[in-house]
């Protein structure tokens, strides 16, 4: 198969890798460890990087490749995550009919607001996709009721349909899977002190986070990944030379709305309901933020960003005061109070803080995100031969070398 | 008839008369130098070619068709090409990738969508670019940035790009400003063969004589917005009205 250079084979085999270890990697310290708290291989989070990875994926395909900046991409993680619920409520626990009809519906709602906003560029496309998404987040939220459930969100209930599947009789609400696989299932491997977590809903996500970076990495190859790129460095040479942008920026927005819209679905698959929340605008930001923490244009920075935020949300809010106090206890009393006094706006609650602060030094000193500071690393080890100076637009390169 | 047919255009800019009754006409498969001071109204007028202004009176005929009013991605499918008086490139992508696009592009404006095949893997289309860059001789360049390029080479990169369109016509905006000398000749040299081996028809603005009189077979001379003498190459050099033209703007 000749789809694939050697370099981005390697890069897919180093994802699919991590991403069938995760279970061991992300869980390095053993279970009564004081440590423990900071493992993150727990099925829950693992699936939500699977998920987010795959949103933020999706994401760089438009922000990354052709610069315009979505600030309404949650809106299609909803509707992604509603239609997979009503899915799961008409037809069928199999979450196959769930994904495929939240990515068709995002799809379509990505192909309206794309149309409408596309009409504009830079600012003023990025208040447009903002202002469809509020739009989207307040019908969801009051007038669309009926289809959402409003405040509440939508669940699935014991007297759903769910006309493929067999009456269910156990009078407990049924759960998701794939063909009979359900997706809850868990097989945990007890090796020392250590306790691994193996999740059928976890390897589910994982598959199709190696599916959409598969596709992504085609598409940034192709000649419509050149095509965006272009649109992206001189719209007006594109225009000159006979093309018109605007379908191959529709196309991008659409293929990245199908794949919020998975990442939507997964959700729901994971964990059957869905709620407005999910398309309010800062979850749109949130996304943004992955992309460029991670390094836009980049293939492999959005899955970090995501990962990183994923990461500091799950394991830093958890970190609360007693448990600062007992870190330092070693230290005389006064001393102890000071450092968690000083320390708690960063934890717990206040993870939004360090997070802040980490985003600012990130993209201050490395504009190029993670992969920025992965590359002058391997630069480094390399003995500073490329130069060692790497502008973050070189970053979005296939490298020449 | 010429293939560019220019009757009367004017084109005020508040109360700046840009141009003022501008006529011209393009022999098809000829170059057409169009010279004139600073601020003469040259590239004015070719924004009214390309669908960048819209000339407040007259009309623009190429090859039968009215080009007011329509798009520019409209006038380039059918087949006018222009490089800027500042270059307009792909400024991130590489000097390959830049030549690559117009490539890519089918004539009607089509460009090959399937998202799924690999740049690399077009053959033909590679081939066809990197021959581009041979005709500039720019093939070693062709893994650099575009924005670090010399302001000569960033001009020649464009002229590829627009050559490997195959235009009917090639509108060129000070094609060797920012050029060294060798470049120049260079420059000189491909476009003569363009048009020799091609038959692209070319209007060429330029303020180096050397080119002009290399390359024009006609020349049409603009003063504060009009078309002061239209005339063969031997009869523009001791015009006096063109003398008058260059001096007289230099000195007020
Ligand atoms: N978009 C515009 N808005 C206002 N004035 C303009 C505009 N474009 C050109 N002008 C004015 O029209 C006149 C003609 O400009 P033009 O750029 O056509 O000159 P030129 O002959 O190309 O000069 P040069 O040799 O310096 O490139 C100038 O006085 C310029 O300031
Ligand atoms: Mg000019």
């Amino acid at each position: 198969m000749n789809s694939l250079s050697k370099k981005d084979k390697a890069l897919l085999l180093f994802v699919a890798v991590m991403a069938l270890l995760a279970p061991f990697l992300l869980n390095p310290f053993p279970t009564d460890s004081a440590m423990a708290q900071f493992n993150a291989g727990y099925p829950d989070l693992m699936q939500r990087f699977a998920i987010f990875g795959i949103l933020a994926i999706g994401f760089n395909i438009l922000f990354g490749l052709t610069g315009y900046l979505s600030f309404g991409h949650a809106a299609f993680l909803g509707v992604g995550s509603y239609s997979a619920v009503w899915m799961l409520k008409l037809l069928s626990m199999n979450i196959i009919p769930a994904l495929i009809l939240s990515v068709i519906i995002a799809g379509l709602f990505s192909l309206l607001i794309g149309f409408i906003s596309l009409r504009r560029s830079g600012i003023y496309f990025s208040i447009l996709t903002l202002a469809f998404a509020q739009m989207s987040f307040s019908l969801a939220y009051s007038v669309l009721t009926p289809i959402t459930n409003g405040e509440t969100g939508l669940q699935l209930n014991l007297n759903d349909p769910r006309i493929l599947d067999a009456t269910n009789t156990t009078g407990n609400l049924p759960v998701t899977g794939l063909f009979g696989l359900e997706m809850r299932n868990t097989f945990t491997l007890d090796l020392g002190a250590w306790a691994f977590q193996f999740n059928v809903g976890y390897y589910v996500c994982a598959a199709f986070l190696l599916l959409a970076f598969y596709l992504s990495i085609r598409i940034f190859r192709s000649p419509f990944g050149l095509m965006l790129r272009a649109i992206k460095t001189n719209q007006t040479r594109l225009n000159y030379t006979g093309l018109n942008s605007r379908p191959y920026t529709l196309a991008a927005f659409v293929i990245s709305g199908m794949y919020a819209g998975l990442a939507g679905g997964l959700m729901a698959s994971m964990d059957p309901l869905a709620g407005a929340e999910r398309m309010q605008w800062t979850a749109s930001g949130e996304i943004v933020l992955m992309t460029i923490l991670g390094g836009t244009g980049t293939l492999l920075g959005p899955v970090l960003g995501a990962g990183f935020i994923k990461y500091f949300e799950n394991i830093f809010s958890k970190i609360n005061e007693t448990v600062l106090h007992s870190w330092f206890s070693f230290m005389p009393d006064g001393l102890n109070d000071a450092f968690v006094w000083v320390l708690h706006f960063f934890v717990g609650k206040g993870w939004h803080l360090t997070l802040g602060l980490l985003f600012m030094l990130i993209v201050t000193f490395l504009p190029g995100g993670l992969m920025e500071g992965w590359e002058r690393i391997r630069d480094k080890i390399r003995g500073g031969k490329g130069g060692g100076k790497n502008p973050p637009a070189e970053a979005t390169k296939t490298p020449a070398e | 008839m010429g293939i560019l047919e220019v009757q009367n255009v004017n084109k005020s800019f508040g109360g700046l008369k840009a141009l003022q009754n501008v006529n011209l006409s393009i022999e098809e498969g000829t170059i057409h130098a169009i010279i004139g001071p600073n601020g003469a109204g040259k590239s004015t007028l070719l924004n009214c070619f390309v669908g960048k202004l819209i000339p407040d009176t007259g009309t623009v005929m190429f090859d039968g068709h009215s080009l007011l009013g329509r798009k520019p991605h409209e006038i380039n499918q059918i087949g006018v090409s222009r490089v800027f008086q500042t270059p307009e490139i792909f400024a991130d992508l590489t000097v390959l990738e830049n030549v690559l696009i117009p490539c890519f592009a089918k004539r009607d404006g089509a460009f090959t969508l399937n998202a799924l095949t690999r740049v690399s893997g077009e053959t033909d289309v590679q081939e066809k670019a990197e021959q581009m860059l041979i005709d500039v001789s720019m093939q070693d360049k062709k893994d650099m940035i575009a924005s670090s390029l010399s302001r000569g080479d960033k001009r020649r990169l464009e002229m590829a790009m627009c050559l490997s369109q195959d235009p009917k016509l090639l509108l060129l905006d000070e094609p060797t400003a920012g050029m060294a000398r060798a470049d120049t000749n260079n420059t000189i040299e491909l476009l003569a063969e363009i048009q020799d081996r091609r038959h692209i028809t070319m209007a060429v603005i330029e303020h180096d004589m050397h080119v002009v009189f290399s390359l024009a077979q006609k020349i049409s001379v603009l003063a504060q917005g009009t078309v002061i003498v239209e005339d063969l190459p031997e009869n523009i050099k001791g015009h006096p009205k063109v003398q008058e033209a260059y001096l007289g703007v230099a000195a007020s």
